[in-house]
Order: C-alpha cells, then sequence, then structure tokens
C-alpha cells in the first residue's frame, strides 16, 4: 500500500473537469486507488462521488494505492495531481 | 405591450416570434415489476443510446464552441458511466421489483440532492446536471427522440432553464435568441450561448413565463438584458432598424466562415490570429482563425507587480492550448523593454530603449526569470499543439544560446519525472534586418520564421515607430522590407522550415497576392482580421 499527501492549489478545487480526468486515469490503473478528505473516503475512478467530497483550494488530500502495480498507479496520480490541480 | 427585465449574456439583438420551449413530459410513473431482468436491459439499452447522442452533442459542440467548452459533455457520458450512479440505480430496480424510469428519476434526485446540498454554489449547480443524464437516460427508454426544431422559421426560444446538452442541440439556424426565467450568468449554458454568438437572456423571471405563449412577437435585447413582450410599432421599427445594422456586418462573417483559405487557383495559406490575452480566445474562435499565431506572452508580466510564477503562467498557456486543440498555439517568449516595461524588473533608463537590453536579449542576460517561461511552456505543452517562437534575434549565438536553455529545461523536466511534449515546434521571429540577412544561417536551426513587420520596418528603414512627424519616410510597403522577407522566406523553404507574418503588415490586403506569390505560408493577424484577409485570398489570381 502507498499513501500520500496532496493539497490542492487550482483556485476551483477538484471540479467536475478535473475530476472526470481523474477518475479517467484512475481507471486506467489495475490498483485499488481512494482518496480521502476528512473523514469521508472514496474510489479515485467514482466520478460523482469525487465530486461529492467537495475538495476546495487549499484542502488536502490523502491518496491511497493498494494492489496491482503500485509504483506505477501512484506516480501516475501524483503527477496528475501535480499537474492539474 | 410589456418589458421583462433579465441580464443579457450575449450583446446582440433579435426581434421575432416567441417559441416556447417545452420538454417531453418526463413524468415517470413507478411500476411494479415481476421480472426485473427486462427493465435491467433496458437501462443498459437506453445508457448506450444516451451515451451515443452525447458523443453528437460533444462533436457539435466541439466545432462550436471548442475543446474546453465542449469537454462539459464528456463528463456527462463519464457521469452515465458512474459505477455509484449506475448500483443505486440496478440496486432500486432489483430490491423493490420496480421499472427502470422510475429508479433513474429517484436516483437523479438522490444525486442532485447531494450536489444542492453542498456548501459551493458551483458544486450545487452541478445538481442540474445529473437531473440532464437522467432525463435522456429515461427520454431514451420511451423512445422520444431529440428533435426540437419543429419551427420552419427563426425563433426566440423561451425556456424556465436550459441545460448544457439542449442548448448545443437546439437548431442554430432555427434560433434567433433563447431567453430564460432562470439560470446563472456563470453557467455553463451562458458560457455556451456567448461561444455560439446567440443573443441570450437569463433571469427574465417566473412573471415572464406566465405571459409568454407561442407566436407571440417579442424583442430580446442581449445588451440591456430586456425582453420586450407585444412591442408596439415605434418599438418595432427601432429595434428592426439596429437589427439591420448588425447583420450587414455579420453578412460578411457568415459569408466567409468555415470557407477556405484559397487562391482562384487552388494555393493554400494558413490565416491565424494575434492575440495579447487569454480572454481573446472567444474571438478567436469567433472568427474562425487556423490557429493562434502570436500570443503575446507579456501581459503575463505587464498585469503584475511581481514576475508572475511558473504555476500562474502554466496555467494560462494550458487553458490557451486546451482552448484551441487541436489547432497550434504560437506562444511568443517574453518581449520586454523598449516600450514595454513593469516596474520590478529594474531596467536601467536607455538612451535608445528600442535598439537596448530588450526581448530575447533580456531573456538571455536573466536566464534564470527566462527558465521559468520555458518550464511552464514545456509543461503546458501535453495540452494541445505548441509552438514557441524567439522575439529579436539577430544571430546564430543566440539560436544555439536559447536551445542550450531549452535542453537544459527538458533535462530538469525529465529528472522529475514531468512530462513535457516531443512536438513543439521551436522558431524565431524575423524582425531585425539582420536576422533576414543571414535567414540561410537560422533557418537550418528552426521549425519556423514568423516575420514582425512593425519592428523589422522600424529597423530597417531607422524609423522610430512612435515618432508621428517622420510618418511619411516609414513607407511600410518599401522595398527594402519587402526584400528581405522575400529572402527569408526563400531561405526558410529551402532548409525545411515554414515561414508566416505576424506583423501589421499581414493584414495589409494590398499585400496578400504579394505575400501568397512569395510564398509565405501563413498570416496571423488580429481576430477582426481574419475573414477580411481571407475574403482577399480568395479573390486572388496567381495564374493570371
Amino acid at each position: 500500500m502507498i499513501t500520500f499527501d496532496y493539497t490542492i492549489r487550482d483556485e476551483l478545487g477538484i471540479h467536475a473537469r478535473p475530476a472526470g480526468m481523474l477518475a479517467k486515469i484512475a481507471k486506467s490503473f489495475d490498483s485499488d486507488i481512494t482518496i480521502t478528505k476528512g473523514e469521508k473516503t472514496v474510489g479515485a475512478a467514482k466520478l460523482m462521488a469525487l465530486m461529492g467530497l467537495g475538495v476546495k483550494c487549499g484542502d488536502t488530500i490523502t491518496v491511497t494505492v493498494n494492489g496491482g502495480n503500485e509504483d506505477a498507479a501512484a506516480e501516475g496520480i501524483k503527477s496528475f495531481l501535480e499537474n492539474n490541480l | 405591450m410589456v418589458r421583462y427585465k433579465g441580464k443579457g449574456v450575449y450583446g446582440a439583438v433579435a426581434v421575432g416570434k416567441v417559441s416556447v420551449f417545452r420538454r417531453r413530459d418526463v413524468e415517470v410513473k413507478r411500476v411494479r415489476v415481476e421480472d426485473t431482468e427486462p427493465e435491467l436491459a433496458r437501462l443498459e439499452e437506453a445508457k448506450e443510446k444516451a451515451v451515443a447522442q452525447l458523443k453528437q452533442i460533444y462533436e457539435k459542440a466541439l466545432k462550436e464552441v471548442g475543446e474546453a467548452n465542449a469537454r462539459i459533455f464528456e463528463i456527462h457520458m463519464m457521469m452515465i458511466e458512474d459505477d455509484d450512479y449506475n448500483e443505486a440505480i440496478t440496486e432500486m430496480i432489483r430490491g423493490q421489483s420496480v421499472n427502470a424510469a422510475y429508479a433513474v428519476a429517484v436516483t437523479a434526485d438522490n444525486f442532485a440532492e447531494m450536489f444542492s446540498s453542498m456548501d459551493d454554489s458551483y458544486m450545487q449547480a452541478r445538481a442540474a446536471d445529473v437531473r440532464d443524464i437522467s432525463n435522456r437516460i429515461i427520454a431514451c427508454m420511451n423512445g422520444s427522440e431529440n428533435n426540437r426544431s419543429v419551427c420552419d422559421e427563426k425563433v426566440i426560444i423561451c425556456a424556465d432553464d436550459l441545460a448544457p446538452s439542449e442548448t448545443v442541440s437546439l437548431d442554430k439556424d432555427k434560433v434567433m435568441a433563447f431567453v430564460t426565467a432562470h439560470g446563472s450568468s456563470n453557467s455553463h449554458t451562458a458560457i455556451l450561448a456567448r461561444n455560439m454568438n446567440i443573443p441570450a437572456i437569463i433571469g427574465l423571471g417566473e412573471e415572464f413565463l406566465t405571459q409568454i405563449r407561442d407566436g407571440a412577437t417579442a424583442v430580446a435585447d442581449g445588451f440591456t438584458g430586456e425582453l420586450i413582450l407585444d412591442p408596439d410599432e415605434k418599438i418595432l421599427a427601432e429595434y428592426r432598424q439596429k437589427q439591420k445594422e448588425e447583420s450587414e456586418k455579420k453578412a460578411l462573417l457568415h459569408e466567409l466562415k468555415g470557407k477556405e483559405n484559397v487562391t482562384v487557383d487552388g494555393k493554400r495559406i494558413g490565416i491565424f490570429a494575434n492575440i495579447g490575452s487569454i480572454d481573446n480566445i472567444g474571438a478567436v474562435l469567433v472568427n474562425d482563425a487556423g490557429g493562434i499565431g502570436l500570443f503575446r506572452s507579456e501581459f503575463l508580466y505587464l498585469e503584475k507587480s511581481d514576475y508572475p510564477t511558473e504555476e500562474e503562467q502554466f496555467k494560462i498557456y494550458k487553458r490557451a492550448l486546451e482552448s484551441m486543440a487541436p489547432k497550434k498555439v504560437i506562444i511568443r517568449t517574453l518581449d520586454i523593454g523598449a516600450d514595454k516595461k513593469a516596474d520590478y524588473f529594474d531596467l536601467h533608463k536607455e538612451e535608445n530603449p528600442a535598439l537596448g537590453l530588450r526581448a530575447i536579449r533580456l531573456c538571455l542576460s536573466r536566464p534564470e526569470i527566462f527558465k521559468v517561461q520555458l518550464r511552464a511552456l514545456y509543461r503546458a505543452s501535453v495540452y494541445g499543439r505548441l509552438g514557441i517562437m524567439f522575439p529579436m534575434i539577430t544571430s546564430v549565438s543566440e539560436v544555439e544560446e536559447i536551445f542550450a536553455l531549452c535542453a537544459q529545461v527538458r533535462k530538469e523536466l525529465d529528472a522529475n519525472n514531468v512530462e513535457y511534449s516531443e512536438n513543439i515546434e521551436l522558431g524565431i521571429m524575423i524582425e531585425t534586418p539582420a536576422a533576414a540577412l543571414i535567414s540561410d544561417k537560422l533557418a537550418p536551426m528552426v521549425d519556423f520564421f514568423s516575420v514582425g513587420t512593425n519592428d523589422l520596418t522600424q529597423y530597417t528603414l531607422a524609423c522610430d515607430r512612435q515618432n508621428p512627424d517622420i510618418d511619411r519616410f516609414c513607407d511600410t510597403h518599401h522595398e527594402a522590407i519587402l526584400r528581405l522577407i522575400e529572402m527569408s522566406a526563400k531561405n526558410a523553404h529551402a532548409n525545411g522550415a515554414w515561414i508566416g507574418i505576424c506583423g501589421e503588415l499581414a493584414a495589409d490586403t494590398s499585400l496578400t497576392e504579394t505575400f501568397l506569390r512569395m510564398g509565405i505560408d501563413e498570416l496571423s493577424v488580429s481576430p477582426a482580421f481574419v475573414l477580411k484577409v481571407r475574403d482577399a485570398v480568395r479573390k486572388t489570381d496567381l495564374s493570371k
């Protein structure tokens, strides 16, 4: 299992478009990937749940990667976050 | 005559008959079913249809409003495939033995409720997206096709509100305006309306909905946000006149939009647009430019009180590339100094600023600032088709120095596993006589040349651009300038590079034929001139 934190810098937070892109990327890996904000944890491949988290600029999220090629998945999600959010 | 006041989201005037936009009644009844399997099959079939429809809408939006605005429909497709949404529907069908349409309607309400109760207004507005996709699925189950355009003449569409997919699906040839009782100016629908150039008014209120009726005459003034129902003769005449003037202006635009930039004898040329801010991209798309031939990056620096960060720049470049994709965007690196200055650069006062520390000279003197911009550009390059061009080149060694810095930046990005495109085109501006004269040496180093005619004129004719007293000596059609451009074009083509012109001369239609004969590959002009130049190209016959 790989876990890392990321603080959102995008002014709009995880709004519809990046949520869609994130879900798409998360789906492309064979690992189970979740995003946690505060008490709530959702699957990163689930678009609506991801939007429902209401992640805003300045919020810190925790990404957890389980199973499959964990390194590749964690790296992929990390670089997506850094470039888009 | 009654007047209603709303908010205009796109400035234009429409006078005509009203057509009230009514949704098919998506009244859904709860029906108990014995066998749930056929319901699940119906759901799958309807979802497939809905996604297929959205794909078409996406393609239409892509053409009409650009990729960034079309992406909402990609999100809609993904929402339909969302695991949680689907699980909720199928579990309800199975667990409660109910019909698929009912399960979709209830699930839509639940998810819409989740978004409505969130504390930020952006997410609250997403409730409309969930309802929109769910209604589409239900409509697909009922077998009702999406054929809205029932009128033979252009009408003013009136609705309580319009979903983005409804806005894009409207047959633009039949819609002269749309006006709604609700909606916010930040909704996707308002954004789409602006991009589609349809006069639009939102927020006219409930009262308006009860009074409006099919076939009534109305005036929609997108400038003032006013809707006048049953206008009297005087108002009608006034607005018809206004409209006539407007349509004459637009006639040329409509005639030439979507047409190729090709001469009578079949020679093609690219016509791109120059922009100085990200806000001009709408104008670029409206005027049907083939791409952006000059994106002046100075505004990023001039509007600030300190150096813009890599992140700030990256976001702007990314947005420009995404909005224009798959069309090309050529970004010119910082061209500051001379008449354009920012205090925080702390530049010395110069006797001859036009001949001083400006543009690439400043960047090469302060590589730490230059590299921030290069990094932001390389990072953004994966989001579209990027070209980078460097201003004020006079020598081969400058280009070598620039490329060494680019190589450093690439290496640093590689070390951090940051992606960038391998297909970035690198070019230089030909705006000094020196660059034109050694264009045979420069051409093999680059992918393209872009001629900056304003500076090329100033430097070739030794004429200060800002001094009105010497206007009569400053002949922009001077043979010396045309020879320098022709020489650069020959050398570019001999070395497999292409050449464009991005200065004011590019929009001078008395020279269009001259440029075509020189073999210029691209002209980049202000968005408003794109179609004027296209008109000139299409009237040119090089065989004569």
